[in-house]
């Protein structure tokens, strides 16, 4: 990093900070400070309803999926987000925004009951904190591992080991300081601002690495064709990359988790009841869609790229370790505490997919360009980690202490209970970025439970919206039961090369899937269903809620939304429609 | 606030910074980007979004103030 990267870098804190700045005279009651005031135009939420999701896991992971499974892992956009967002958009946004909760879990108190709001508000909140706390640990590393940061440190006496607690404090602190001056108004205006810097410092990574490879005639010409094509491959798990069959990948991916994560996540939907009308509400997930359905572009082909290039240096590093025979910018895996590459059990060493578009920066960009893809870089953690902050300040202060601990109290109590909720927040994220650096497997596992209970979310959700006949106690007895198919499942069935343990299998093994994505999509599909029947059942067996209590929240029971004079291209049905047929026009030409 | 505005003028400097430092930097670091001087191309391309966006929030504020002045005068008219 020369002069002109810190430069950029320090621009990019001046303004995020400054906007948390301006804002701060606007926070006056609990609604400004967890709900925007419900005053923030449509295609603002838009773009903030899709940077709240853009952390850690969607530009690294993707990237380091696109490396590892090709322009499949396209399949978590046009199959495992596009439709759910329409679907939101269209279906669900309606009863969140008309009903005037809060929140999500309270939605769920307002068409089911408490015990139902408290298992999710519980859950979420905790969720939420280590999902922060992943993030922040995931920059701090990848700031450490890409040594871009040591030369600068090392002339002020500051050695490389201290990197990680700099990175982990210096992002607590801005991201604490924009929340706390202006609150989701301040999170949602800091996510635009990331999301257009994250579109400027990847876009030209896809373009130099498309011309130095001749386009995407010549990407097929360097890589293997299952590289290339998204759904040829998916009528068996043995012909794909992602050792998944299209039944699994449609049912598991693009229905449970996905609708499960877009349709019923308060992170996301609280960018949506920002919004400072119905409809621009029902566009918000809609205009996100919009550059969601292009990030592969982004994120995933630079990817693809970095394995066709030629290696710089493709040589043996370690005597028993044979070499990947395509490999291209992806560097191999290192142990943190020999400084020698990982080695499976057949003897390989290791790729660190998660490497792909780090190395790609570095290899494409020079100074100037590098401090704007470094500034992408952490923009998109900050603004993963901004998300789950406001998301459980708010849970915490509505769903939480509001409910059960301190009701009746006054607006300017709960909006001081927001700021601490933020502070209390952001600290137990530091403590859970130290857990993840210091026991990796309890995070794989607490990641594996958040799972379980994400899995059969869904399913109350489409129930209780749908089916006016739902009751509180079977939705409670669904989501319970759903959750322990999900940890049943997980407990039978090992994904194939796995041990008996957190991948699965700790119970016996009586199924073996192809992967790991295969397993994890049959556990949701389970879960899921288990939960469906498990609520219609209980939901039979006990007493109807009063129909006059559920207008407003459930879809037979509510007048249509009217929608206001407008342009055609501004109706939620058109924007649906646009997005869909653009969506089944991208599986087709990557087919 | 029009987050435009904010938007605007952070990509106008950063893009200002990044052409400037391309046309007056090391031509030879740009073999790297495949002899393309990105830092001036793509500058540029931050310079223009960053005045259109600047723009746009410009305008989209003087909307706001007239909507508000609007809905003010529609309130003391009716008390």
């Amino acid at each position: 990093m020369t002069g002109i990267d810190w430069l950029i870098l320090f621009l990019y804190f001046v303004f995020v900070l400054g906007i948390g700045v301006a804002l701060r005279g606007r926070m006056k009651t609990s609604t400004d400070f967890f709900l925007a005031g419900r005053a923030i135009p449509a295609w603002v939420c838009g773009l903030a309803f899709l940077s709240a999701n853009l952390g850690a896991q969607e530009v690294i992971g993707m990237g380091a999926s696109g490396a590892k499974y090709g322009i499949a892992t396209s399949h978590f956009y046009w199959i495992g987000a596009i439709p759910a967002m329409v679907f939101v958009g269209i279906f669900m946004m309606p009863f969140y925004y008309g009903s005037r909760a809060r929140s999500v879990p309270e939605y769920l108190r307002l068409r089911f009951d408490e015990k139902t709001r408290g298992l999710n508000a519980i859950s979420f909140a905790i969720m939420t904190v280590f999902s922060s706390g992943i993030s922040m640990y995931a920059m701090a590393k990848l700031i450490q591992t890409l040594h871009v940061f040591d030369q600068p440190f090392h002339n002020v006496g500051v050695g490389p080991q201290w990197l990680f607690h700099i990175g982990i404090l210096t992002s607590a602190v801005v991201v604490l300081v924009y929340i706390l001056l202006g609150g989701l108004t301040s999170a949602i205006y800091n996510e635009v601002l990331q999301f257009f810097l994250i579109v400027a410092g990847f876009l030209p990574l896809s373009w130099l690495g498309l011309r130095n490879i001749a386009g995407w005639a010549g990407l097929k010409a360097r890589l293997d064709p299952s590289f290339t094509h998204s759904w040829s491959g998916m009528g068996s798990p043995a012909t794909n990359r992602l050792g998944v069959e299209w039944f699994g990948l449609v049912m598991g991916l693009g229905f449970v988790l996905s609708f499960g994560y877009w349709c019923t996540d308060f992170l996301v939907v609280q960018r949506a009841m920002a919004a400072n009308s119905m409809s621009a509400a029902r566009r918000t997930p809609l205009i996100g869609a919009f550059p969601k359905m292009l990030f592969p572009f982004l994120v995933i082909l630079p990817g693809i790229i970095a394995v066709a290039l030629p290696s710089p240096s493709a040589t043996k590093t370690s005597a028993a370790a044979a070499v990947s025979p395509a490999h291209g910018l992806i560097p191999y895996k290192m142990d943190a505490t020999t400084g020698a590459p990982v080695i499976d059990k057949n003897g390989v060493a290791q790729l660190d997919y998660d490497l792909a578009i780090p190395s790609m920066l570095l290899h494409y960009f020079p100074s100037g360009m590098l401090g704007l893809g470094i500034t992408a870089l952490l923009a998109s953690f900050m603004s993963g980690m901004a998300g789950n902050v406001t998301a459980f300040n708010t849970v915490w202060t509505y769903d939480i202490y509001q409910s059960y601990i301190r009701p009746n109290a006054t607006d300017q109590h709960y909006l001081w209970m927001g700021r601490a909720a933020t502070v209390f927040g952001i600290a137990f994220s530091v403590a859970a970025a130290y857990m993840a650096n210091r026991f990796n497997n309890i995070m794989d596992m607490l990641q594996l439970v958040f799972a379980f209970v994400n899995a059969p979310l869904f399913a109350t959700f489409l129930l209780g919206m749908f089916w006016k006949r739902t009751t509180g106690h079977a939705a409670f007895s669904g989501l319970l039961a759903g959750t322990t198919a999900a940890a049943v499942h997980h407990s039978l069935t090992l994904p194939a090369g796995a041990v008996p343990g957190i991948k699965g299998g700790w119970m016996a093994v009586l199924h073996t899937y192809p992967s790991e994505m295969a397993q994890n999509f049959w556990t949701a599909i389970f879960a899921w269903t288990t939960c469906f029947l498990v609520t219609i059942f209980v939901s039979l067996l006990t007493k109807a809620p009063e129909e006059s209590k559920l207008v407003g929240l459930v879809y037979s029971l509510t007048p249509r939304p009217k929608e206001e004079s407008m342009a055609w291209y501004l109706k939620p049905a058109s924007l649906a429609l646009i997005v869909l047929v653009g969506t089944a026009l991208l599986n087709f030409i990557f087919w | 606030m029009d987050i435009r505005l904010p938007i605007g003028i952070l990509f106008s400097v950063l893009g200002c910074i990044l052409a400037a430092y391309g046309l007056l930097g090391d031509p030879s670091r740009y073999r790297q980007s495949l002899g393309i001087n990105i830092n001036l191309q793509w500058g540029t391309v931050l310079l223009v979004f960053g005045l259109g966006m600047f723009l746009l929030g410009k305008r989209g504020m003087r909307s706001a103030k007239r909507e508000h002045a609007a809905r003010s005068s529609e309130l003391s008219l009716k008390k």
